[in-house]
């Protein structure tokens, strides 16, 4: 009995992939090391790699085949002396990672865009994905101002680490976007330092994992200038990466930093959700003269939504409506906002009219959005994709408390992860993180109807 | 069993491709280029009087501050740079208004000879809100950009990345200056550093890393913080020259800071700048100084002081006694003014507390 060959996950947020090249055929004898074929994503081009010894038994998913989902069997394997023994119980990593996408995958499909209550997508608009759409954002800055470059770890030569900067090193050249060698600390300090000279530092950061290293420069150099220097030296820098948990990358990859860098005077602090917000705060971002810290999430850079067509700017520090309801509001950002809309569609086939706000920039807090709805529906959940502590939640329900009090008919609920750092294990992250059926549920206790 | 793996795709390697020499693709260190041999600078009647006069500016100034800090007119951390003076005097005077500046939180000496009114950067000692920094940064943190003064750092270290940036920023705007980045051999230690000056090689940016070895971090000798207490050595991982001058004799200082600055500005990359000095001062003012032997410091002063030590060579350009008890008088009332203008001024209005948080509004 062959064994089975199955769709990779080069990624641990990877769906599925195109099956680009054979580079074998069936009885072909393949040894440990060989390349068997190159698989190909939106993020990555891999060869796919055999481990042991055995023949090419036969080939199931022709090469240039698009969209082959991953753990879908592509060829089989006969291995020497084992023909019989059925292994595929024993099938490692891979296509044990495919099977159950967990939080963001196989809902993915972009939630249908309620219409805004600031009109943002009155326009003709463009199906994009959300690393397209901060692509864009740059590319389009970049044109506009030779001051804006960007730098960061892996962003030219290799296109991106997840491709968000894919493309801009064959347009702008190498003077304007700068591989860093692994040195966050330094280059942090880097591009805060070229910003004090006058330029328009974009740093990436692999992931918000890494800038805890650079933090210091982020904070003390970046943020404190303006005020320590009485108004005179300005640090205009975009600190920019993914933020949160990605998908079983264990403790010390999977962290929400937003309300620590939203707690620090002197920082803007953005975390879009959409790929039309990630576009219009980062150009916005880009042109601020104030430093800013802009949260993007792994798990959200593959979503596709409509974005306005030509120049498209989002004004930072306004929160947006997802979604008008008049029972119970229901504020989130990033990736959370995606849950608070499943939830309150869920909500709506029960009788609950949900409101859903993406608060879009953590710092300034645009209070009287969150304010203005809960006077209407006087009922408030925040869901946060983040821990409890001294989290953004914790400072919305500040607010309710201090500014809102008289409007609730319910105690303020909080939606987050789980207090503890996050698993590894399938099971336990899944239960770690935030769900659409814990939104559900605290929506239904503010409004009694548990 | 047969077992999958994924590799990313390597670009193929060539016939006869061995690791070992794919390793020396760089050159061969001993054909780097190398700043000219300094000499010690021999200066003009003018440039005489002018370094003598920017260290007595700044001795006179930070002896005044000492007085202010004593009168509780200045407060929290203030660090003097008395003793060190001959180091930005050197330097500072081999640039040009092209060039940027950037330090620790003992800068008060270089925002002086960086052209910087010293009753502004008085006034901001005694926190008035006619500071440099509105009063809001204190003697830790000042800046001018007008004179290209890029700080005044709190953080022990954190000026050299950020120098590094100031220097990308001259090599991507094309605009012919360099950075000077200042910081101590207790800084030398910060691990950032070595990150600045990793990519400052790799990208060759015009900067000086110029170590003041003041042989005390704190209260802790070189020698009990520093496994290599060659500061200018420390560049050589890096491939980056090291320079090292006596920075207790002006012109000596200033010889090798050109020949620094002309390296550097030539598009040779960095240059790892030690500047052998003593602070005759604690560290800050709260300094018990249990750490060295008042006999140390008064033997430094008799025999190395900067001020003193350039008499000799003023005597011999025939600058007389007469000319400079004026440059003396001529300080002593900058400074005085400073003083009076600081105590003075008022404090910032309290509605300088919200002001310059956000340069815009959202």
């Amino acid at each position: 009995m062959a064994t089975e060959l199955k769709m990779p996950a080069l990624s641990p947020t990877m769906e599925e992939g195109t099956l680009a090249k054979w580079l074998v055929k069936a009885g072909d004898t393949v040894r440990s090391g060989d390349i068997l074929a190159e698989i190909e994503t939106d993020k990555a081009t891999m060869e796919f790699e055999a481990v042991d010894e055995g023949t090419v038994g036969e080939i199931l998913i022709a090469e240039g085949t698009d969209n082959v989902k991953v753990g879908t069997v592509i060829a089989t394997i006969v291995s020497e002396g084992e023909s019989a023994a059925p292994k595929a119980a024993l099938a490692p990593a891979p296509s044990a990672v495919a099977q159950p996408a967990p939080v963001a995958a196989p809902q993915a499909a972009a939630p249908v865009l309620a219409p805004a209550a600031t009109s943002d997508l009155s326009e003709e608009t463009q199906r994009l994905t959300v690393r397209e759409a901060l692509r864009d954002a740059m590319a389009e800055e970049m044109r506009a101002d030779p001051r804006v470059f960007v730098m960061g770890e892996e962003v030219a030569e290799y296109q991106g680490a997840y491709k968000v900067t894919q493309g801009l090193l064959d347009e702008f050249g190498a003077k304007r976007v700068i591989d860093t060698p692994i040195t966050e600390y330094g280059f942090a300090g880097i591009g805060t330092g070229a910003a004090m000279g006058g330029l328009r530092p974009i740093v990436e950061f692999m992931t918000f994992n890494f800038a805890m290293q650079a933090i210091d420069h982020i904070i003390n150099s970046a943020a404190k200038t303006n005020y320590m220097s009485g108004g005179q030296m300005r640090c205009p820098i975009v600190f920019r990466g993914p933020n949160g948990a990605a998908s079983r990358v264990g403790a010390q990859h999977s962290q929400n930093y937003a309300p620590w860098y939203a707690s620090v005077p002197g920082l803007v602090v953005i975390a879009p959700y959409d790929a039309a917000d990630a576009k219009g705060l980062l150009k916005a971002a880009i042109r601020s003269q104030d430093p800013v810290v802009f949260l993007e999430n792994e798990l959200v850079y593959g979503r596709s939504f409509d974005v306005p067509l030509g120049e498209h700017i989002v004004p930072i520090g306004k929160a947006r409506t997802m979604r008008p309801g008049k029972d119970v509001t229901i504020v989130s950002y990033s990736i959370g906002v995606g849950l608070a809309l499943e939830a309150a569609e869920a909500l709506a086939g029960e009788g609950i009219d949900a409101e859903v706000i993406d608060l879009r920039t953590l710092r300034p807090l645009d209070k009287g959005a969150v304010l203005e709805s809960l006077s209407r529906t006087n009922r408030l959940v925040i869901v946060e994709e983040g821990w409890p502590s001294c989290s953004i939640a914790s400072e919305i329900m500040a607010i309710a408390m201090e500014d809102g009090f008289d409007y609730l008919d319910a105690p303020v609920a909080r939606v987050t992860n789980v207090d503890v750092p996050l698993p590894y294990a399938n099971n336990l992250e899944k239960l770690a993180l935030v769900t659409t059926a814990s939104v559900i549920e605290a929506v239904r206790k503010v409004c009694y109807r548990a | 069993m047969l077992f999958i793996g994924v590799v990313p795709i390597l670009p193929r390697i060539e016939e006869g491709f061995h690791l070992a020499k794919a390793a020396t693709k760089k050159a061969p260190t001993e054909q780097l280029a190398k700043p000219a041999e300094p000499k010690r600078h021999a200066a003009t009647r003018e440039e005489l009087l002018r370094l003598y006069r920017e260290m007595l500016l700044i001795r006179r100034f930070e002896e005044k501050a000492g007085q202010l800090y004593g009168l509780g007119l200045i407060g929290g951390f203030c660090h003097l740079y008395i003793g060190q003076e001959a180091v930005a005097a050197g330097i500072q005077t081999a640039l040009t208004d092209k060039d940027s500046v950037i330090t620790g939180y003992r800068d008060h000496g270089h925002m002086l000879l960086c052209g910087i009114d010293p009753k502004l950067v008085m006034a901001e000692l005694t926190g008035r809100e006619a500071g440099i920094s509105r009063g809001k940064g204190g003697s830790m943190h000042m800046f001018s950009v007008e004179h290209k003064f890029y700080g005044g750092h709190g953080i022990v270290g954190a000026q050299v990345p950020l120098g590094a940036g100031l220097a990308f920023a001259h090599k991507y705007n094309e605009d012919g200056g360099i950075c000077v980045a200042y910081f101590g051999d207790g800084a030398a230690n910060q691990g950032q550093v070595y990150e600045a000056f990793n990519m400052a090689a790799l990208w060759k940016l015009p900067i000086i890393f110029v170590v003041e070895n003041n042989r005390y971090a704190m209260g802790t000798a070189v020698d009990r913080s520093s496994a290599e207490t060659h500061f200018w050595r420390r560049g050589e991982a890096f491939r980056i020259p090291g320079m090292v001058c006596n920075g207790m004799d002006v012109l000596e200082v200033r010889g090798a800071a050109q020949a620094a600055v002309d390296f550097v500005r030539a598009g040779n990359g960095p240059v790892v700048f030690e500047a052998q000095t003593y602070r005759y001062r604690g560290h800050s003012m709260s300094d018990p100084a249990k750490y060295r032997s008042r006999e140390e410091v008064q033997q430094v002063r008799e025999k190395s002081d900067p001020i003193e030590g350039l008499k000799h060579d003023l005597e011999t350009a025939g600058i007389t006694e007469e000319e400079l008890k004026a440059i003396d008088k001529e300080i002593r009332s900058i400074v005085n003014e400073a003083a009076d203008f600081a105590e003075t001024s008022p404090e910032p209005d309290p509605s300088e507390l919200y002001t310059d948080v956000l340069v815009e509004r959202y």
